[in-house]
């Protein structure tokens, strides 16, 4: 029975993954991308451990670490790569609403070149 | 110069440290063979004293029974909070008008310990539909793929109030 659900949670976790895959396809901008990207696949990920964990009883407490490692790992590098972007200039996609982010930067650029 | 040094590190989070590091060594070869928990035990040390440093008071974690049973709540939170939101990052993605209405928000935090910002930022980046691009003392700058509400406050109660309940008491 017990490989059975295992094997279950691992097919959740893979369906997640190929969502994420399209995801990265489909959106329009780095952000998007990131958004779609990163944050599926960390649960596709997460399931696919605990599948195989289930499946492979003896396995789960490595595996269970490995998750936490990629929960506390993969937001980090969203984060930094989208950080990134955003300061690199990297532009948003046309469907997007505000940009606060740039509004609180612009009058530090005014100030840097009047200082310079 | 490094007598200086290493009188500066903090003897309980060198200690937490290496307990920790040397928990994880017993999982990963799992077994407590005499041989293999002592190569741990001496690598844990190695790494521990190479990563601990100066310990600012404000980054410890005071351990209570209740911040414990709130962090299980929290982790019980968080991952229904990542399961339903990627339910619904799949529901866009395989919708063919891609309905997204992306924009970066400001969203305020009432956290003051910088373990806790931080927790909250990678929670907010765990869910999806939120990212956070960049964070500026108590103000965390969100990418949000579905802006939903025109104003801070009510982006503020919609992205972090759920996460920041249980955090104020765990990290205070």
């Amino acid at each position: 029975m017990l490989p059975i659900i295992g094997a279950l949670v691992v097919l959740v976790g893979a369906a997640f993954m190929v969502l994420a895959a399209i995801g990265i396809i489909r959106m329009p901008d780095p952000y998007n991308r990131i958004q779609a990207g990163t944050k599926a696949s960390t649960l596709g990920v997460v399931l696919a451990l605990i599948g195989l964990g289930i499946y492979e009883i003896d396995l789960l407490p490595k595996l269970i670490v490995i998750a936490l490692f990629v929960l506390i790992t993969n937001p980090l590098s969203s984060h930094a790569l989208a950080r990134a972007a955003h300061a690199a200039g990297v532009p948003l996609a046309d469907e997007t609403v505000r940009d606060e982010l740039a509004a609180a930067r612009a009058p530090k650029v005014i100030e840097e070149e009047t200082a310079s | 110069m490094s007598s200086r040094l290493s009188s500066q590190k903090d003897v309980g989070s060198l200690l937490a440290n290496w307990l920790g590091l040397l928990a994880l060594w017993i999982i990963f070869v799992g077994t407590f063979d005499t041989q293999e928990v002592i190569a741990g035990a001496v690598v844990a040390a190695l790494v521990s004293f190479m990563a601990t440093g100066p310990n600012p008071a404000r980054w410890q974690v005071v351990l209570s029974p209740r911040r414990l049973f709130t962090l299980l709540a929290y982790l019980g939170y968080l991952a229904v909070a990542i399961f339903r939101a990627n339910l619904q990052m799949a529901a866009i993605v395989l919708s063919p008008e891609l309905a997204i209405r992306p924009g970066i928000v400001r969203v305020r935090t009432r956290l003051k310990s910088p373990l806790g910002r931080l927790v909250l930022a990678n929670s907010i980046t765990l869910t999806p539909g939120t990212l956070s691009v960049d964070v500026e003392g108590d103000e965390f700058f969100i990418h949000w793929i579905n802006v939903d509400s025109e104003d801070a406050d009510d982006a503020t109660r919609r992205i972090v109030s759920g996460f920041e309940h249980y955090l104020e008491i765990i990290f205070g």
